[in-house]
């Protein structure tokens, strides 16, 4: 098994090529997420604010 | 509507003239720059010879991209850019007269003051000519290019230091060929490749940075 | 539909399609009914593929274990490549024909591009560093990379450096069409750099005469890699709309 992890004496720059990748991509499906979830709710907040002119949809 | 170009061409001119100050900074800017490598690396002439074209084509993207502020933003400051733009010509001639008014007061500066700075980077006699020649052909082509960036940062926050990140990688053919041909010239080899692909580089840029140029332009004072 | 979009449509086979899109909330629906696929093939298609390059793809004959790396390199370049061209298509739509969702698209685009970069930089010098005892080597493509990583980040900062949002969408899309034209010239010099300066020894980072064995991870990460990117655009478009919103929110309680 840990002759698996060590792949030939070259996993040491195989892991950290995958981490790196999935660290990447991971943070920017985070990043999106995060922001997206903040704006909606501000957006709602506003929205809510706006006693009465409910629209939905047309801003 | 020549005459109307020719006349913004000498407004420019006469504006630099007047603030001389600035063009001539930039030229120190140049000899300054390239003069710190030697200092860096250490003077061995092998070593400043093999590496002078390179420093001295680097050194002149450098300066150019310093002078872009000249461009358009003092214009589109106190609003004369705005007018330009009311005026009858074609705001692509406009952009043509303002570049040759740049390429004048720094490419053309830049290229007289090369063969110095050749000197002091050891480079052989072969390289003169083409050095020359290339940054012939070169200094409009960045004069171009730098037109986009200085025209895409209009009123822009720190709009100086934006330009050098947008137009340095645009700047990176226009280095890799003026310099290879310097040093097919120091080789032996025939530099007319290379001089053709530096020709077609500035005529390639004349219609596309107008255009794309004048696009900035009109969105920045829109 | 506007007026003015409905005279151009009328009688314009091409446009029509195109500006089905155009309507902010339809998007967002289609986005929606689009998400879930997309996420779960993107997870599906990276999943296998992780497991075929990881455990049982083979090693190759020459560069041993660290071929493996490929499997994530190779499909990183592809997409940011893939992802830069995608955002000059959006820009010259919006630059051109003023499609009002595409300089969204585009700006969406710019971040998860710029992401794939740095993973293919990073694991491009992870894979020379046993390869050729470099961390870093001029390779034509590592070069090509580095230098779109700086157009990739040339765009974002241009797109947030004005006050006005809708001047930094026009302005980054006219960089990103000046981009285009650049890219081919700015591959060619590179490349052609590259072999000037070419020491002895091979440096091209080649990927080895693929056999099914190692096409079929490769595929897979590629594939799972675009449909991680058509999750995302959807998302952060989404995010993009929401944000203009608010702000035409803000201006019209501004206005009073």
């Amino acid at each position: 098994m840990s002759e698996y992890f060590e792949m030939g004496g070259h996993g040491i720059y195989i892991w950290p090529a995958y981490m790196i990748a999935t660290a990447v991509i991971v943070s920017i499906l985070a990043h999106t997420l995060h922001t997206m979830r903040q704006r909606e709710r501000h957006l709602d907040l506003l929205r809510r604010k706006r006693r009465g002119v409910d629209d939905g949809d047309e801003v | 509507m020549m005459r109307v170009c020719g006349q913004i061409v000498l407004r420019d001119l006469r504006l630099a003239l007047r603030q001389g100050f600035d063009a001539f900074i930039v030229l120190m800017f140049f000899v300054i720059t390239v003069t710190l490598f030697p200092l860096g690396v250490g003077s061995e002439p092998n070593l400043l010879a093999r590496m002078g074209p390179g420093v001295i084509w680097v050194a002149a993207l450098l300066s150019t991209m310093l002078s872009l502020d000249r461009l358009f933003q003092h214009d589109y400051e106190d609003g004369s850019l705005e007018l330009l733009l009311l005026s009858p010509v074609p705001l692509e001639l406009l952009v043509l007269a303002k570049v040759a008014a740049h390429w004048l007061l720094t490419g053309l500066p830049l290229i007289i003051v090369t063969p110095l700075l050749a000197v002091f980077m050891n480079m052989p006699v072969e390289g003169y000519g083409v050095l020359l020649l290339s940054m012939l052909l070169g200094t409009p082509v960045s004069s171009f290019i730098g037109a986009v960036g200085g025209a895409l940062t209009l009123g822009a926050r720190r709009g100086g230091v934006l330009v050098s990140l947008l137009i340095l990688p645009l700047y990176i053919p226009l280095l890799i060929f003026g310099v290879s041909a310097i040093d097919a010239a120091i080789g032996g080899l025939s530099v007319r490749p290379h001089l053709l692909i530096l020709g077609a580089m500035l005529v390639a840029a004349i219609p596309l940075a107008t255009w794309a140029a004048s696009a900035s332009l009109r969105q920045a004072c829109e | 539909m506007p007026e003015i979009l409905r005279a151009k449509i009328d009688g314009n086979p091409y446009i029509l399609p195109m500006f089905r899109f155009a309507n902010p909330n339809r998007f967002l629906r289609i986005g929606k009914g689009i998400m879930p696929w997309s996420a779960g093939l993107s997870i599906l298609c990276i999943g296998v593929g992780l497991y075929l390059a990881l455990f049982v793809s083979p090693p190759d004959y020459q560069q041993k274990e660290t071929v493996r790396i490929m499997y994530v390199h190779v499909p990183s370049a592809w997409m940011a490549l893939f992802i830069y061209s995608s955002m000059v298509i959006s820009s010259a739509m919006a630059l051109i024909w003023k499609h009002p969702l595409a300089d969204l698209i585009a700006k969406a685009s710019a971040p998860v591009g710029t992401g794939f970069t740095i993973i293919c930089l990073a694991t491009g010098s992870l894979w020379g560093k046993p390869m050729w005892g470099t961390w870093w080597v001029w390779d034509a493509r590592l070069t090509s990379v580095l230098i779109l990583f700086f157009l990739y980040l040339g765009y974002i900062a241009l797109n947030n450096a004005f006050d006005d949002p809708a001047r930094g969408a026009k302005a980054s899309a006219v960089l990103a069409l000046v981009g285009a034209v650049n890219l081919p010239i700015i591959k060619f010099s590179v490349d052609w750099w590259n072999t000037l300066h070419q020491p002895a020894s091979v440096t091209r980072l080649d990927v080895p005469a693929v056999h099914s064995s190692m096409l079929w991870p490769l595929l897979l990460m590629a594939f799972g890699f675009t449909f991680f990117y058509v999750t995302i655009l959807v998302l952060r478009v989404r995010s993009e709309i929401a944000a203009a919103k608010i702000r035409n929110i803000q201006l019209a309680e501004a206005r009073g």
